[in-house]
């Protein structure tokens, strides 16, 4: 029987991980304002979906990873490729189409892939990539390693059958997989309630032998952490998966063609959500517990704004593919 | 030389692969206790364990995934479809994760897998148990798609497609897996991406592929008794397709028959016709003609089938008329 559970972290004082985590969420908010700009300046194409309101997600579950773990995820990767350790430079290359990006200007927005980091992509097809974190989890096991994959996806993906399909031969193998939903509330723009014939989509768990399902606040990045901790432990040890749904919610619109409210969702629910920033909810935090000042703050926003400038600068700089790229990497020289 | 069956074929292509190198395992329906749908893995099971001869639930997209996440985390999967009719399931993973991963990292993840399974029509399966698939593969970059004829063809390149680093699609058939052939005793492998000229004359070249090399052949036999001489081609990989032998068949014999399994629109067909009018306009002493299905869903009724499929009969008529002889 598949057990759920609502996460029940407690806020344990550590300034230094408090600062890290800080860090971490705000390098991905600015980064993504600045990707934000350069989309309306047209230096960035194609579909582009930002990561805005949902950092803590990334960052209370990627950074507490070992280096030989995986990461996989959907075309909202921009956020997760940073955390895992891809490079402002790569990620903002890749968005600009440009050689240096860290799939080398081929993948895009969607599609950031890392070798060196295990960050598996950014995929473009909704649920397509759930089988594939479970094939991972296969390969650990295969292997005897303790290594752990984390899959993230949209609260849409319960619905589709790639998704059962997927969490069903994970459950059945016992495979060292994390699946975590990221309910943002709207699949684009159809809100969860009208897409899930259930309440709440951590039961979806419920379906497969051992599966935990867990609810996690996912505005505040101590409950991230702590839940995902448990669950990372569990795959770890005792190779089972895990299915985390984290309530989130995304400050911008599905994609940048996407206005950020008044249609699907109100002004009114967009504000009530921003009141609940993880970033400013930590500092906050912070400050009254005394771990950070308003000075430290200063500079690290100033820290952060010329990392992201760097990168931009960097991307800008960075040539295009030259056209004997376009049919590279079509096929791979078989060496064996 | 043993005689063997096409199955014994590739069951000794897969022992030889999975003794060879341990990261590669074999992932499907019924291919382990059940010994294979069509026993293709008849005894892998008690060889090599449950690890490696993993039974899957009825689930292709599933199942396909996990052999691509597999192959990108380093193991060598080999997914086997009890048919391609079934695979319409798993094509987002063979045409969206597997064929473009490699391209869309930017080189850094490449695919080491094999899909294979029957592919086309056996005998009374109505129309959903009945389709040829290898023009929908064959037109995806990032795939490389084989299609054998022969016992000999079978292993060695089954062989060479295990131990591509690429995806490749394996396209086999239920009529082929109790025909008979010569393999030799040693070890070999076929390299993919090669033609092979299975029959040499002079008259008209037959370039075809798969299930319906063994049609060739016998229209060769039969032609011949006429004093009709004929290529057979056998195209083996239907990507990348060996251009090369085609050319230099049809610019010796000045005239062509395509033969294939499937549908009309869109073929394979279509596309050697097109590297013949490319590359031989000036050396055709008449229009290629092609031989496939009949444009409809396989009927079940035996002698509604026996007309939609080609056949010894048609291409008979189409090397006629490429000859104009009546």
């Amino acid at each position: 029987m598949a057990t759920r559970k609502k996460s029940d972290a407690k806020n344990a004082l550590d300034p230094a991980l408090d600062r890290e985590m800080l860090h971490s969420m705000l390098v991905q908010r600015r980064f993504e304002e600045k990707v934000g700009e350069a989309y309306a300046l047209g230096k960035v194409g194609g579909f582009c979906h930002l990561y805005i309101g949902q950092e803590a997600v990334s960052t209370g579950i990627i950074g507490q990873l070992r280096p030989d773990d995986y990461v996989i995820g959907t075309y909202r990767d921009h956020g997760q490729a940073l955390v895992r350790g891809v490079t402002p430079r790569a990620v903002m290359a890749e968005l600009f189409g440009r050689i240096d990006g860290c799939s080398h200007g081929k993948g895009g927005s969607m599609h950031m892939f890392d070798r060196h980091t295990n960050f598996l992509g950014g995929h473009g097809i909704v649920g397509s990539h759930v089988p594939l974190a479970a094939g991972v989890g296969f390969a650990i096991k295969y292997r005897g390693g303790d290594q752990v994959i984390v899959c993230f996806m949209g609260d849409s993906v319960v619905n589709i059958g790639a998704f059962h399909e997927a969490l069903n031969m994970a459950a059945l193998w016992k495979l060292p997989c994390l699946f975590v939903i990221e309910n943002n509330r709207y699949g684009m723009g159809t809100p969860v309630e009208k897409a899930a014939a259930v309440d709440d989509l951590s039961t979806r768990a419920d379906g497969y032998k051992g599966m935990d399902g867990i609810v996690i606040d996912g505005m505040d990045v101590h409950s991230v952490r702590s839940a995902a901790a448990l669950a990372i432990e569990r795959a770890r040890t005792e190779s089972l998966p895990s299915l985390l749904e984290v309530r989130t919610y995304r400050f911008r619109g599905h994609s940048m063609s996407d206005a950020v409210s008044g249609t699907y969702r109100s002004k009114k629910e967009l504000d009530l959500y921003t009141q609940l920033d993880p970033i400013f909810s930590l500092k906050a935090g912070m400050i009254a517990a005394g771990t950070l000042t308003e000075k430290e703050w200063e500079t690290l926003e100033q820290e952060i704004a010329a990392t992201v400038q760097d990168a931009w600068d960097f991307a800008d700089q960075s040539p295009e593919p030259p056209p004997a790229a376009l049919f590279e990497d079509v096929l791979v020289e078989t060496t064996s | 030389m043993a005689i063997i069956t096409y199955r014994e074929a590739l069951n000794q292509a897969l022992r030889e692969e999975m003794s060879r190198d341990d990261r590669v395992f074999l992932m499907g329906e019924e291919v382990g206790v059940y010994n294979g749908a069509y026993k293709v893995s008849k005894g892998l099971l008690e060889e090599f364990g449950e690890n490696r001869v993993v039974d899957c639930p009825i689930a292709e997209l599933g199942f396909s995934g996990v052999g691509v996440g597999a192959a990108m985390a380093g193991l060598r999967p080999i997914i086997e479809f009890m048919t391609w009719n079934f695979a319409l399931l798993a094509i987002d993973q063979v045409v969206n994760s597997a064929a473009k991963m490699l391209y869309m990292s930017g080189g850094q993840f490449n695919v080491p897998i094999v899909f294979r399974g029957p592919n086309g029509a056996a005998l009374q399966l109505g129309a959903q148990h009945s389709q040829a698939f290898e023009s929908w593969l064959a037109h995806i970059p990032g795939l490389k798609v084989v299609s054998p004829g022969t016992p000999y063809d079978a292993k060695g390149l089954l062989k060479s497609a295990i131990r591509d680093d690429n995806p490749v699609v394996f396209l086999e058939g239920e009529m082929l897996y109790n025909t008979k052939g010569e393999v030799p005793d040693h070890e070999y492998l076929i390299p993919l991406g090669k033609a092979e000229l299975k029959r040499e004359g002079g008259d008209c070249s037959i370039i075809t592929s798969g299930k319906m090399v063994l049609v060739a052949m016998q229209v060769a036999d039969q032609l011949a008794k006429e004093d009709i001489h004929v290529d057979v081609l056998d195209l083996l990989t239907l990507r990348p397709m060996d251009v090369e032998s085609i050319r230099v068949s049809v610019r010796k014999t000045n005239r062509a028959v395509v033969l294939e399994e499937g549908w009309e629109v869109c073929g394979i067909g279509a596309q050697v016709v097109d590297y013949i009018q490319r590359d031989c306009f000036d050396d055709l002493d008449a229009p290629v003609v092609r031989v496939h299905q009949a444009d409809v869903p396989m009927p079940y009724a035996k002698g509604l089938e026996k007309i939609a499929k080609p056949d010894v009969a048609k291409s008979i008529a189409a090397v006629k008329q490429v000859m104009y002889r009546t």
